[in-house]
């Protein structure tokens, strides 16, 4: 799953706010770890670099896009009904943001 | 305890390890006899005779001398015909058992990282671990696991067999393989443990045991420095936390009491006191595992007071527990932490997501979270399903009061 969410310039969170954020998103995360279907998740910083084909370094990560990827979780699931069970209550749809849903692929 | 048992319990392991720490693996079971020869004889003599001044030191000499006599007497056949069969080196030029204080330590620690090799499955290694270092009795391991004599007779003849191909002598894991290897360690020690703490089948005295010797065996990682790691510390310091409340949670009839009915003056002080030692150990450093959050969780709960920051701290190392190490007891434990902190309609929703039907905790949980909300005949239902999930007459008292209650 990642959470892609637009950029908010005006959103400046207190400590406290902060705090009950990073909670939100223990508590959720928990909640899928409870069922034994957590992998692994990682939160990504707003900034970053892109490196173009011409060899240009630009300031990411956005470019066209509004949107940014804020995050990943990886969990098992068994098919995309179970996965959208799971991302119920995700945090990042309470701010206006989503979640998108992608399988892993398999080869070979 | 009477005596030799007593004896018994403390000393087999100890003095089986010393002897296969000099005989090698391949003659562990040639070990076990001659210990347990040494106590039948202890048996008789003491029976007749009177009990000696020093009944340890009796005890060691004796098996000194009977094991220098079995090397002597297969010195010959050893020296010249067994070296050309296996790889063993011949008996005549074994180094003698150390029976010193140092020596057992030694031994002891060898013995623990070989019977939790990598070749052997978990149930091996647990049961080997009861039989060779604890000097439990087959029928007593045998009841903890729910299972037939026969059953452990070949699980633990299956185990020695296996080692025995892997290994002669029996060796601390050299230093790139140890923290692997200290890792099966305590997953079989934190079993053990678990098995005594929480065991409904297992009779009380048994379970005291398993306890105590699942920090012993921990305490016995302490004592070298290349073991006694922040992980070690960690679930000591897991350990001595439950175990303060050992008393604490059965009643007079053997029945279960909970965490908020349980008198607190019936609270070790002084094993709480000796957990708080060795979470300071395990936090000496930055590692944070498993045994580190569980430690921390069972602090929380050795505080007769209760702070409002408790059950959302609670909560959080539940969370990241599960993130490390899943088991359904942890995702009970954290859906019960959450209803504390966000009721029981909101903690019913979670206990729904986590499909673990069958399981006597489970209906426990939803029995009182639904006891909570007005749906008192879902409550009953099941505390009606958990009466069925148990055989223990305390557990079933337990529930059936819980009924009558609603």
């Amino acid at each position: 799953m990642l959470f892609r969410s637009e950029e908010n310039p005006d959103f400046h969170p207190s400590p406290e706010e902060l705090q009950a954020e990073i909670k939100l998103w223990e508590t959720w995360i928990g909640g899928i770890a409870a069922q034994g279907k957590f992998g692994s998740s990682e939160a990504l910083d707003f900034t970053g670099k892109i490196l173009h084909g011409n060899g240009t370094v630009t300031d990411g990560p956005y470019i066209e896009l509004k949107e940014i990827v804020g995050g990943y979780i990886l969990v098992k699931a068994e098919n995309f009904d179970d996965a959208l069970q799971l991302a119920q209550g995700c945090p990042v749809l309470s701010v206006g943001g989503k979640v998108e849903i992608r399988p892993i692929m398999h080869f070979g | 305890m009477p005596l030799l048992p007593n004896l018994f319990r403390t000393e087999y392991g100890k003095m089986v390890a010393v002897l296969v720490r000099s005989f090698g693996f391949s003659h562990v079971e040639e070990a076990e006899d001659l210990v347990s020869d040494t106590f039948t004889l202890a048996a008789e003599t003491w029976g007749m005779k009177g009990v000696p001044e020093n009944p340890t030191g009796w005890l060691y000499t004796v098996a000194k001398n009977n094991a220098r006599d079995r090397l002597r007497r297969k010195g010959h056949f050893s020296d010249r015909i067994v070296p050309d069969l296996t790889r063993d080196q011949p008996l005549a030029e074994m180094p003698e058992p150390d029976f010193s204080p140092e020596g057992f330590q030694d031994s002891q620690l060898r013995m623990i990282f070989t019977l939790c090799h990598p070749a052997l499955n978990t149930e091996q290694q647990v049961a080997l671990c009861l039989r060779i270092l604890g000097g439990f009795g087959i029928d007593e391991i045998a009841a903890a696991f729910l299972t037939t004599k026969s059953t452990i007779n070949k699980r633990l003849h299956r185990g020695k067999s296996r080692l025995r191909e892997e290994l002669s002598t029996i060796e601390l894991p050299p230093s790139s393989a140890l923290n692997e290897r200290l890792e099966a360690v305590l997953t079989t020690i934190y079993l053990l443990f678990n098995e005594g703490y929480h065991s409904i089948v297992t009779p009380e005295t048994f379970r005291r045991e398993l306890c105590a010797d699942a920090i012993r065996l921990a305490l016995l990682l302490t004592t070298n420095k290349k073991t006694n790691l922040p992980q070690v510390n960690a679930l000591l310091a897991l350990m001595c936390f439950q175990t303060s409340r050992f008393d604490a949670r059965s009643g007079t009839d053997g029945e279960m009491i909970l965490y908020a009915q349980q008198d607190r003056s019936l609270w070790d002080e002084r094993l709480i006191g000796q957990g708080r030692k060795f979470l300071t150990a395990a936090t000496a450093s930055s590692e944070n595992g498993r045994y580190h959050l569980e430690a921390a969780i069972a602090f929380l709960h050795t505080n007769p007071t209760e702070s409002p920051e408790k059950w959302p701290t609670v909560l959080s190392l539940y969370n990241r527990l599960l993130q490390l190490h899943y088991s359904p007891v942890t995702a009970l434990n954290r859906t019960y932490a959450l209803s504390r902190i966000h009721g029981p309609k909101a903690a019913i929703a979670e206990a729904l997501k986590i499909d673990l039907k069958g399981h006597l905790w489970y209906h426990l949980l939803l029995a009182d979270l639904y006891g909570q909300t007005e749906e008192k005949a879902k409550a009953k239902a099941h505390l009606d399903q958990s009466l069925v999930l148990t055989k223990n007459p305390a557990t079933k008292r337990f529930i059936a009061a819980k009924i009558a209650a609603l």
